[in-house]
């Protein structure tokens, strides 16, 4: 009775081993079509860019980071990785509605922490994330998955030194988690 | 053949419907597969679930192996895609900096957009930090542009720097995978007898 419960409340979840080869077969495909791979940090610095452009223009202008990235005939909005990470959003929601996952606004947190501390956790991860994307020209989807995929240097080295670091790091912040 | 787009063969708008319908399919494989959960992904690095490796491990062997099949075919033109360029000291910070952002935050930029579809805070707040970090960093670029863009080597591959056919990288990296695959089933068994804060 006991195991029942615990299935019934369990997540379903595809095998991670399909998840892999479905996976493995977009990034062919958005190569195929596109020419090139999946990306995600790439929406958020467009919204980025496209902040401090509308805000304050020529701040924008003057930075010679943001200015690389405004162009004269169209937004910094109007980019692929900016609707297709749309879609991840889109896609995400499909799969929560379709296998009953999608919830009331709340927080997944290890019990031997608070809500506020896992909030917290995750917006300084956020941060870091951000910042280590960018001097890293891609994070896990754009240059440790399809970097390496299409046998980029840049790609494995992101690969390697991304999840080392995790394993390095991760007894520190155990609590967060176990 | 392929690369469709560069090559002229699907040209105008579609670009951003096609954008946004591999989104939607990438979004999909990433929740289906249990990544809209921080502690389904940072469960890799504890031991207690290597969901993340199986996928991730999976699809990259998945795409070298077909790669290479669809130049071998002579269905893509692997010249004409795009090879990430590789600088050599930023990119490795840069990791660093991430590996830092993905054990504290738990998610990654793709899997943080799947879980606020389905109603993470801790997701949303991930991707507001995302924006946060960005723009630090975009702020603060002229203190280390030289840096951002020193260790230059181009765009190159495994083979270009080593001269070692592509094939042999899949064929080494499709090993280590399967390797992987059987040594963490053995360490997750273990380490799941031993951890309750955490529902299987």
């Amino acid at each position: 009775m006991e195991k029942n419960t615990v299935t019934n409340n369990r997540p379903h979840y595809i095998n991670p081993y399909l998840g892999g080869v479905l996976l493995g077969l977009l990034v062919i495909l958005t190569v195929y079509i596109t020419g090139r791979g999946l990306g995600a940090s790439g929406a958020v610095k467009s919204a980025v860019v496209t902040t401090v452009d509308v805000v304050a223009p020529k701040s924008a202008e003057s930075n010679p980071y943001i200015s690389k990235f405004i162009s004269d005939d169209h937004s910094p909005m109007y980019t692929w990785l900016v609707f297709e990470s749309m879609g991840i959003f889109f896609g995400g929601l499909l799969s929560g509605i379709l296998f009953g996952r999608v919830k009331k606004p709340w927080v997944e947190k290890s019990p031997k922490i608070t809500s506020k501390t896992r909030l917290i956790a995750a917006l300084i991860g956020g941060i870091l994330f951000g910042i280590g994307s960018q001097f890293g020209r891609g994070c896990s989807s754009g240059a440790a998955l399809a970097g390496s995929a299409t046998f980029s240097l840049g790609g494995v080295i992101v690969m390697l030194a991304l999840f080392g670091t995790g394993y390095a790091i991760a007894w520190f912040f155990k609590k967060l988690w176990i | 053949m392929g690369p469709l787009i560069p090559n002229g063969i699907i040209t105008g708008n579609w670009d951003f419907v096609i954008a946004l319908l591999l989104g939607i399919a990438f979004g999909f494989i990433l929740e289906a597969s249990g990544f809209s959960s921080s502690r389904n992904i940072a469960g890799v690095f504890y031991g207690y679930n290597f969901v993340v490796l199986r996928v991730f491990f999976t699809a990259v062997i998945v795409a070298m192996v077909g790669f290479l099949y669809f130049d071998y075919f002579g269905w893509l033109d692997l010249d004409k895609i795009f090879i990430l360029p590789t600088y050599l000291g930023p990119m490795i910070v840069g990791s660093v900096i991430m590996g830092f952002g993905f054990v504290l935050g738990g998610f990654c930029p793709g899997t943080s957009y799947t879980a606020i579809a389905i109603g993470k805070m801790d997701a949303l707040l991930f991707t507001v930090g995302l924006f946060v970090g960005i723009f630090i960093f975009s702020e603060a670029f002229p203190l280390f542009e030289d840096f951002y863009y020193s260790g230059y080597l181009g765009n190159v591959t495994l083979s270009d720097v080593t001269g070692i056919p592509a094939a042999w990288f899949a064929f080494a990296f499709t090993v280590i995978a399967l390797a992987s695959f059987w040594i963490t089933m053995l360490i997750e068994k273990r380490v799941r007898k031993n951890i309750k804060e955490y529902k299987f």
